[in-house]
């Protein structure tokens, strides 16, 4: 029996190192490498002199400060918003009890499939003085809706274009928790808001953290949404970055601010983290 | 009854809210003016040229190789590596769990500069496989974050049983593991997928001459306004998957309704 | 399981019909590797060459010059002729970037207007690297029924009756350049002060511009969003065949005058091709095609007389007469630092709020 055991130990040992071998290689080559390069030129100076805290700091400079600032409000409200819209979604395609996750989570996605560009552009359509809203507004008589070229309109471009990202991670979640835990509950006399708070909610944490992560991170970098609908009048972080790769040819600072943002990211989602307990030991996630 | 309807028409009004651009995309591609701020007339020209347009066309089979490829080398991978994350014992899972997550929070400009000035100091030449690399790269953390719940919450004992009863590790993997975790890979498969087929700036960085999907092709053409038949394009691909989509969930329907029957 | 049968099937499905590509015709010549920008050439001129000179073109295309920068400059990529601007091109010939054309090998060069030619010098002394493709300058494109008589200069654009009906540009050098221009400077200063009263002049502009946009100013003036935008020259015929109210002026201050032209890379693994290449390009026919498909002006004197459409060939947009030419400027490469500097004001102008 031992001898049994023994060798499955060693077989699980040998199966281990076989199947992590892949994946740490590829990681190391494409994925930590890559970012020792971004961490090599955003600690280097441009011109050859070595070491330098100089890239990182920038992000103290005055109009980059406001940039992140705003970057930041723009993102956690348009997150918020996401999860707003997505939470109650989620709950409605749960009690409509489909039998395939699949058709749900193709429906949410199949507008992503359409050029993402095209599909901003579009809004402009949709949005602008003479565009189709305010053709709608015009028509029945109602004011003209002005949004195009403010931050609403950019809050609204962010919202639409990462919102399957929190629906689907939500709903993946929702659908997995049995009817009975629900019953249960509402046996031992709880109402559908303390069910809600005390047992769906706690229950869907990992979905709504890892939605939180893959809107706030694409929102915070983002610059095209606010040059097509915000009418280039806000300047974001993500433009900033871009401008230092593109027009200074900078990529020391572009990689400079880049680690700061990164290591912000990091932070915040540390942060989220804490309340999500079902992803213990999981690093950061 | 009235909530039913309440969530029904929430889940309509996100759904007009989704697909609305994609609406006015459909009806640019009847335009016969070129610019999109113009009704010029009704007009079908736009498909014919379309068709006719080679550096689109070949644009289309680039783009639907490379989402497809990349997507399912990232599944495959992604799997192995979340299987083999899954395993580990706390310290390195911590380690290999970060350094999975750091594509996710780079801005896709750091990804593709850094991917490609890490193609350049191994000299590696540019090409379709260097593009195809690099998203596989940057989207196989969606499928491992994708897969890794779902192996939690498979028990590792039925495995572990199989293997006791003498099952070869790879035909219990198949049998009992995979099913299990499957849903998880295919919605990291569809990430994957989508985030390739939508991909302009890793792609810029990652390719050669010969290499233009659609997006590095719209990309180019925003500067002297997008060609109709881009719109054309999109409306005949949006189509082919809705209708695909529609009739692959009836016919489930039909055969779930069957079977329901046959029950009885 | 059998969903996920079905789900395989379906990949393998798309699969096999992706693989299926076209059978390539052999070339005798080899191949000419060419990066021109989006929707900038008649796509039947691609064809024409491979079949007269049985060479492969390779067409790739790119958004701004400087997207092309950097791939350029890191060489991964071999390409035999790129199509920069002039203040890309003279950056690029700072810093050793281009290979000497040999004319020997463009016999047609003869067809460009030397008037031209004298202007690239401004950023190619000598005419040794680079062969003019399209020229144009930065106007206003303005709606007739929307304003008040007749715009001729860039005080318009300041102006607080149209406040929320300006499009501005939404480029550095352009954007730095026309309020320097208004305010009587050069658009090359380096001169810190002048920057700055340039850049307090566009933050007071700011809370009356609409947006700040490059590629969407044509539709949203066609769409009649705005009743003044900051645009191309190249753009106007264009957006007036779609919107007759459409007029477009080049202001009395004078403006940028820029110059795209063929240049051949150091790492060009074709050069003889590329030569050929420029060289079919500056073919009157070639250069006529080019410019009724794209409509951007042609510094081509005999492809211009070719121009059929009598308003189109004497018209003072696509060739504007040297009295206007004479208050224009070209941009010039600055240097790393003073670049930074016209980015610092326009990022601070953007970040400001009001």
């Amino acid at each position: 029996m031992s001898k049994e055991k023994g060798r499955l130990a060693t077989h699980k040992r040998r199966m281990q190192y076989l199947l992590s071998t892949p994946y740490v290689l590829w990681s190391i080559g494409f994925i930590v490498l890559p970012l020792i390069m971004i961490v090599y030129y955003g600690m280097t100076s441009r011109n050859g002199d070595g070491f330098t805290l100089e890239n990182l700091k920038l992000i103290w400079a005055p109009t980059n400060r406001s940039t992140l600032v705003l970057s930041i409000q723009l993102s956690v409200i348009s997150t918020l918003l996401c999860l707003l819209i997505a939470y109650p979604l989620a709950l409605a395609l749960r009690a409509l009890r489909l039998k395939s996750n699949g058709f749900v989570i193709l429906l949410f996605m199949l507008p992503m499939w359409m050029n993402f560009l095209l599909r901003t552009i579009a809004w402009q359509n949709i949005l602008e003085k003479n565009g189709v809203i305010n053709m709608f507004l015009g028509a029945v008589g109602l004011p003209k809706l002005n949004i195009i070229n403010t931050p609403a309109a950019i809050v609204l471009g962010m919202v639409y274009d990462f919102l399957p990202f929190m629906i689907i991670p939500i709903y993946n979640v929702l659908s997995k928790i049995s009817d009975d835990v629900i019953q249960a509950a509402s046996d031992l006399g709880a109402n559908y808001i303390q069910i809600l708070f005390r047992v769906i909610i706690p229950l869907s944490k990992p979905g709504i953290v890892s939605g939180l992560t893959m809107v706030f991170v694409p929102s915070l970098t983002t610059f095209v949404i606010s040059d097509i609908l915000g009418g280039g009048k806000v300047l974001l972080i993500g433009k900033v970055i871009e401008q230092k790769f593109k027009m200074a040819n900078d990529w020391n600072a572009g990689c400079g601010l880049s680690l700061v943002l990164m290591v912000f990211i990091f932070i915040c989602m540390a942060i989220v983290q804490k309340y999500d307990k079902d992803a213990e030991g999981t690093g950061v996630w | 009854m009235v909530k039913r309807i309440i969530q029904k028409g929430y889940i309509g009004l996100v759904i007009v809210f989704l697909y609305a651009p994609i609406l006015v995309l459909a009806v640019l591609s009847f335009n016969s003016s070129k610019s999109r701020a113009k009704w010029g007339g009704f007009t079908l020209k736009w498909y014919q040229k379309m068709l006719e347009n080679d550096k689109i066309l070949n644009a289309l089979w680039t783009t639907l190789l490379l989402a497809l490829a990349s997507a399912l080398l990232a599944a495959l991978l992604g799997t192995l590596a979340a299987v083999a994350i899954n395993r580990m014992k706390k310290l390195p899972k911590a380690v290999m769990m970060s350094i999975t997550n750091i594509p996710l929070l780079n801005s896709e400009i750091v990804t593709g500069i850094s991917l490609m000035l890490l193609y350049f100091a191994v000299s590696f030449s540019l090409g379709f496989t260097s593009v195809l690399l690099a998203l596989t790269a940057a989207h196989m953390p969606y499928v491992i974050l994708s897969v890794l719940p779902k192996l939690r919450q498979t028990s590792k004992s039925t495995y572990e049983a199989a293997l006791d009863l003498g099952a070869p590790p790879l035909a219990a993997f198949f049998r009992i593991v995979l099913p299990d975790i499957f849903p998880g890979v295919l919605s990291g498969f569809m990430l994957a997928f989508t985030l390739a087929l939508d991909d302009f700036v890793i792609t810029h960085f990652t390719k050669n001459a010969r290499v233009n999907t659609l997006s590095t092709v719209i990309y180019a053409e925003t500067r002297r306004g997008i060609e109709p038949e881009i719109y054309a394009l999109s409306t005949v691909m949006f189509t082919a998957v809705l209708v695909l989509l529609i009739a692959v969930n009836r016919t489930k329907a039909k055969a779930a309704k069957k079977a329901a029957e046959r029950q009885r | 399981m059998r969903g996920m049968k079905k789900w395989l099937l379906m990949a393998a499905l798309i699969g096999a019909v992706t693989l299926f590509c076209g059978c390539k015709r052999e070339y005798a010549n080899g191949e000419v590797v060419v990066f021109n920008w989006g929707e900038y050439i008649d796509e039947a001129v691609i064809k024409m060459f491979e079949e007269e000179y049985d060479i492969e073109v390779v067409y790739d295309e790119f958004t701004e010059n400087e997207d092309m920068y950097p791939i350029i400059n890191i060489g991964e990529v071999n390409y035999d002729v790129v199509c920069p601007s002039d203040y890309m091109i003279s950056r690029m010939i700072q810093e050793n970037l281009l290979a000497e054309l040999n004319y020997d090998n463009i016999p047609n060069i003869k067809n460009i207007d030397p008037e031209y030619l004298k202007s690239a010098e401004d950023f190619d002394p000598g005419n040794k690297y680079a062969v003019p493709y399209c020229w144009g300058t930065v106007g206003i494109l303005y709606n007739k029924t929307m304003v008040d008589g007749e715009i001729t200069s860039w005080s318009s654009i300041f102006d607080e009756k149209y406040s929320q009906n300006i499009l501005m540009i939404d480029s550095v050098r352009d954007g730095m350049g026309i309020a320097l221009k208004y305010l009587g400077y050069s658009m090359n200063t380096a001169e810190k002060s002048q920057l700055e009263e340039a850049k307090q002049l566009l933050i007071k502009q700011r809370p009356l511009v609409q947006g700040y946009f490059v590629d969407e100013v044509r539709n949203k003036m066609i769409g009649e969003e705005a009743a003044l935008g900051v645009i191309y020259s190249g753009e106007a015929i264009y957006t007036q065949r779609e919107n007759a109210n459409l007029v477009y002026v080049v202001p009395e201050e004078g403006s940028n005058v820029w110059i795209d032209g063929w240049v051949i890379p150091k790492n060009a693994k074709n050069k003889e091709n590329a030569e050929k290449w420029i060289n079919f390009m500056c073919r009157e026919d070639i250069a006529l095609m080019n410019f009724e498909e794209i409509t951007y002006s042609t510094p081509n004197k005999a492809a211009r007389e070719l121009i059929e459409d009598e308003a189109i060939r004497n018209s003072t947009i696509a060739f504007p007469p040297e009295e206007t030419l004479n208050r224009c400027e070209a941009f010039r490469y600055l240097g790393t630092a003073v670049e930074e500097l016209y980015m610092e004001m326009w990022n601070e102008m953007k970040a400001t709020k009001n």
